[in-house]
């Protein structure tokens, strides 16, 4: 059977890899290569790599760092980060990157997922969603969690998957940082109303975290950062624990 | 030496670095006389079938590979995108014709309650072990929208099975090819890839 994916993440600055607590206060995590070799040995099943900072000036160096990533593991690996065309996604899968995520640029210009999935297939286009709970409901943010928007995260996901996007990665910002879990309710909702993979991220503190986003949140993968990069959860004691909880996992 | 055919799809460096570390030589090339002066060829990609198909043409590959593979019987190996398209048939996004090689036809995975693209690590059933004999059960990572169904289910190397039983891999005389990334699938993925350029 298909197993249920545990998958680092890695969230580039500068080319170092950082992390925030709810989307600020960054602190260095170090060299994402470095950290790339090590989850592919602990077992990881994809990686993803966010570059916060993606701006045109700095696409170039994401390309460079994209290619020496692929030249060093042997794992499928998601990149993001200030894509905002069809030319940009060609250069990091020409760098040897198999899947890009896109996130405000899409929600800006939805056209963009359509093209990406003529282009190079839906199988390689990701829309990140970055989500808050607030007034009830959860909707979507852009830029990096700095603007609201009036959208709500489920009907932007059923639009992006209509449009051609391959994979939803849902990012709450409510549980991003806080180790407290994963916003296992919209996960959910989302998981049942698209046909597509749902990443779950944001809130990972615990192994039982992990086996709640694929049990209560309906999760086909889950994503994490602080609690693999500073050394609190190996992925290869997560993913056996997991195993013994009767989830289909890949040791 | 293993000739990766470049035709603008797919992810070439991968494969590559796949068969560097093995340490089987060779080259990602669109040059005619360099494939056909090679041992192997190797056709990796990703896109949709009819992308394929036509960039296939436009390099005028598809004569040429046709001729290496089913004229001089050179050893083929095939991975996702480039094992559907020696099929007969594609219908991604439209029905057109692909090279031809096995006798079927790639449709889309259809079903109400299975994810669509069929992404990430899911173990095989080998049917056929000359190059799988030590890989039946392993993990091996899928990432496709599309399958093969050949006419003959003999030329089945292995089964997936996603809730549904889908094509994983085919062998045919001369001819392999998988569904599956055995660039992208660590330890088992290297094992195949040794099996099969060293049973050469």
């Amino acid at each position: 059977m298909l197993t249920k994916r545990i998958i680092p993440c890695l969230d580039i600055k500068d080319g170092r890899t950082v992390k925030g607590v709810n989307f600020e206060n960054i602190r260095d995590a170090g060299d994402p290569v470095e950290l790339a070799i090590r989850y592919c040995k602990e077992g990881a099943d994809e990686l993803v790599f966010l570059d916060i900072t993606a701006t045109n000036e700095k696409r170039k160096t994401l390309s460079e760092l994209v290619s020496r990533i692929a030249q060093n593991i042997n794992i499928p690996f998601t990149v993001g980060g200030g894509i905002s065309s069809v030319e940009d996604v060609s250069v990091l899968l020409n760098s040897g990157a198999d899947k890009v995520s896109v996130n405000t640029s899409a929600f800006k210009n939805p056209q963009l997922i359509a093209d990406m999935a003529a282009q190079f297939g839906s199988q390689c286009v990701v829309l990140a969603i970055d989500t808050k709970f607030e007034d009830g409901d959860w909707y979507v943010y852009l830029n990096g969690g700095k603007v609201k928007t009036e959208t709500k995260a489920l009907d932007w996901a059923k639009e992006g998957v209509r449009l051609g996007a391959g994979e939803i990665l849902l990012t709450s910002m409510n549980n991003d940082g806080t180790k407290a879990g994963f916003a296992n309710d919209i996960t959910k909702l989302i998981s049942e109303n698209v046909s597509v993979p749902v990443i779950a991220s944001g809130g990972a503190g615990t192994m039982e975290h992990f086996k709640d986003a694929f049990m209560k949140g309906k999760a086909d993968a889950a994503l994490a950062a602080s609690v693999f990069h500073f050394g609190e959860i190996n992925i290869n004691h997560l993913k056996q624990v997991l195993r013994n909880s009767n989830i289909e996992i890949r040791l | 030496m293993i000739a990766i055919i470049d035709y603008g799809l797919g992810n070439l460096a991968s494969v590559q670095k796949a068969l560097n570390f093995l340490k089987l030589e060779n080259k990602i090339t669109s040059d005619h006389d360099e494939i056909k002066s090679s041992d192997f060829i190797l056709l990796p990609g990703v896109g949709s079938f009819a992308h394929g198909m036509q960039n296939l043409r436009e390099k005028r590959l598809d004569h040429l590979l046709s001729d290496e593979v089913l004229g001089k019987k050179k050893r083929f190996l095939g991975i996702c995108l480039g094992m559907q398209l020696i099929a007969e048939t594609g219908t991604e996004p439209y029905e057109n014709p692909g090279l031809g090689w096995i006798k079927g036809k790639i449709i889309k995975i259809e079903s109400s309650n299975l994810r669509i693209p069929h992404m990430g690590w899911n173990s095989i059933e080998v049917r056929q072990e000359d190059y799988l004999a030590d890989l039946n059960h392993k993990d091996f990572y899928f990432i496709h929208s599309y399958h093969f169904v050949p006419e003959d289910e003999k030329v089945v190397a292995a089964y997936v099975d996603y809730g549904t039983k889908l094509v994983a891999a085919i062998q045919h005389e001369n001819i392999f090819a998988a569904q599956f990334h055995p660039e992208k699938s660590q330890g088992a993925g290297l094992t195949l890839l040794k099996n099969y350029f060293e049973k050469c």
